[in-house]
């Protein structure tokens, strides 16, 4: 049996009672809608990206503590890095949550992150930690410019 | 505003079966249902999500067994004896669906996939022929999505509208409010007999009255009533009712869809195909009779096998006396779930069956879904396929617990342990 508290680290259970960055930066040009119809999980992420880089995130919505705490942490590990970092973090997120990698391996491009490698054990989660990211990277695939808010 | 909400005293289902109390022994139900003994998670099984499928008893598992094992062939095809032997056991199988339902003739039961196809078969096919642009078609806001969808897309073609009567707070159908959308333009109506995130049983009879009396016909969507109550058609006066055998203790992959035979006899075919027809030529395709002439192609022979089993098994059991077990158990999980912390119901309707659905404070029903299958309980978290019913209580989910003949009291203790131990978790 998987173990509970290998899916509900205290950092996952606390970043989903008070969400870092839950809000949209004061200069929005990217964002995305993250929506998982199965369970209604729904969150939309927005960036603001200069030069390649992206320079506030921020993120509104509802879903499970999972997603929501993936979405809080992901705001926290991303912000600052390039696209490229950003889409490399999220391929070797998914890879952890996916049990892709080597079970049990350590994790130490993953930083706090790491604490999502339990999710691998329930399946059923999956689409919970990654759903935020997908939204995260649909947001960079947009390549349209839009102007920023004001 | 008067609110006219109607403790269904018209459907009167449910009462024999309270009057007669519960003397099924589920102990021994639970016997009859391999799956039950197995463990999930290191744990017990407790399966409590009835209302999405229940489990299968061996008499069904053994009757499409011996189906393959003794008796495949194809039917209305040949004249060899398997060919016939079959033909006449998918017959019976009608046959015992129309006396489960009352229905006055045979021809008025259609083999559908499920529900689902039922419904979309009514839209296609009556609903083409006789909804148009500017028409109506009037459901409740308790729809399940396979009782929204097809109307959508039915009036989408048509240029129809499709209108919604309100429920209240309780999750009842507010039937004054149902009769205000009856109108001239109204051209079908379509209405859960139970509402599967909510339970809530709603007041079909009356709901059948009004509409006939502005001459507009019924669809009652029964897929969450037929396992729980009984249902007469005739008594009812459903111009169509829709079901499926997998929650009925059935095989998945069979429904059944019984429509009055002169409105079926009136209606365009469905799907084209073998088995539906008279006889076709390039320049003309006569269509056979009812019910043939809607089911295109080789049913699901062992489908229709296994739900001929399953209603026997239910009339074994006796439906009043399954009504009556499931009944006390909603209302000692009721009483349970209500007295803890944190936890409130939603869908609290005065006439309800076999659902139990509720949210905890602070904590997302996935979460508990997880949390309460470590522990070995089945239960299903989500919008329940109701995405209309979750806005109307303005969450994005519940938990559900549904409740089946083998369920038993243990079983909602260990569901209420289980949620203080989410609790604990999220503590």
């Amino acid at each position: 049996m998987a173990d509970l508290r290998e899916l509900y680290q205290e950092v996952i259970l606390e970043h989903s009672k008070a969400p870092r960055n839950y809000r949209p930066p004061a200069t929005v040009n990217h964002s995305a809608e993250g929506y998982n119809p199965l369970c209604g999980d729904h969150f939309t992420v927005f960036l603001n990206v200069v030069d390649d880089r992206i320079r506030d995130i921020g993120f509104q919505g509802t879903g499970c503590a999972i997603s929501k705490a993936s979405a809080s942490m992901m705001t926290q590990c991303i912000k600052g890095k390039t696209r490229a970092e950003a889409l490399q973090l999220f391929r070797q997120f998914r890879d952890m949550v996916t049990g892709q990698v080597e079970a049990d391996g350590e994790h130490p491009e993953m930083g706090k992150l790491e604490a999502f490698s339990g999710v691998c054990e329930f399946p059923a989660r999956v689409k919970c930690a990654t759903l935020a990211w997908r939204a995260l990277e649909s947001a960079l695939g947009d390549q349209q410019e839009t102007a920023p808010d004001q | 505003m008067t609110t006219l909400v109607y403790p269904p005293s018209d459907d009167l289902s449910l009462r024999p079966a309270l009057l007669a109390g519960n003397d099924l022994d589920a102990r021994k139900v639970r016997r009859d249902f391999p799956i039950l003994g197995r463990r999930v998670n290191g744990k017990k099984l407790v399966y409590l999500d009835n209302a999405a499928t229940s489990q299968k008893p061996n008499s069904v598992i053994r009757a499409i067994s011996r189906y393959y094992k003794q008796e495949n062939a194809n039917i209305h095809r040949g004249v060899h004896y398997l060919s016939g032997l079959a033909t006449e056991e998918h017959e019976q199988a009608r046959q015992s669906v129309r006396e489960f339902l009352n229905a006055a003739d045979q021809r008025e039961i259609i083999f559908v996939r499920g529900t689902t196809e039922a419904i979309n078969l009514v839209a296609q096919s009556y609903g083409r022929a006789n909804v148009g642009a500017g028409d109506e078609v009037l459901i409740t806001a308790m729809e399940h999505h396979s009782n929204i969808v097809p109307w959508q897309m039915l009036c989408e073609e048509k240029g129809a509208h499709l209108k919604v009567a309100p429920i209240n707070d309780r999750g009842e159908l507010i039937l004054d409010e149902f009769q205000k959308l009856l109108g001239p333009r109204t051209k079908m109506v379509a209405v859960a007999h139970v509402s599967n995130a909510l339970g809530t049983i709603n007041p079909v009879r009356r709901v059948i009255e009004m509409a006939h009396s502005m001459n507009i016909p019924v669809l009652i969507d029964g897929a969450q009533a037929v396992p729980h109550l009984s249902v007469d058609v005739q008594a009812l006066d459903c111009d169509f009712y829709a079901f499926s055998g997998h929650k009925l203790y059935g095989p998945t992959g069979i429904g059944v869809l019984y429509g009055k035979a002169a409105l079926l006899e009136a209606m365009p075919p469905y799907q084209g195909g073998g088995d539906m027809i008279r006889s076709v030529t390039f320049a003309k395709t006569t269509y056979n009779e009812l019910p043939f002439k809607f089911e295109a192609g080789t049913p699901d022979i062992a489908g229709a096998i296994g739900l001929h089993a399953a209603i026997q098994y239910v009339k074994g059991l006796g439906l009043n006396r399954v009504a009556a077990h499931e009944h006390e158990l909603l209302d000692y999980a009721t009483k349970t779930l209500s007295a803890m912390d944190g936890v409130r119901l939603i869908g609290t309707a005065r006439e309800k069956a076999g659902v139990l659905s509720f949210v905890l404070d602070g904590i997302h029903p996935h979460d508990i879904g997880t949390i309460l299958d470590q522990q070995g309980i089945a239960i299903r978290t989500g919008h329940h396929c109701a995405q209309p019913v979750m806005e109307r209580f303005g969450i994005p989910a519940t938990a559900r617990a549904s409740f089946a003949a083998y369920n038993t009291k243990e079983e909602v203790d260990a569901l209420a342990a289980g949620i203080r131990r989410v609790q604990e978790v999220f503590g």
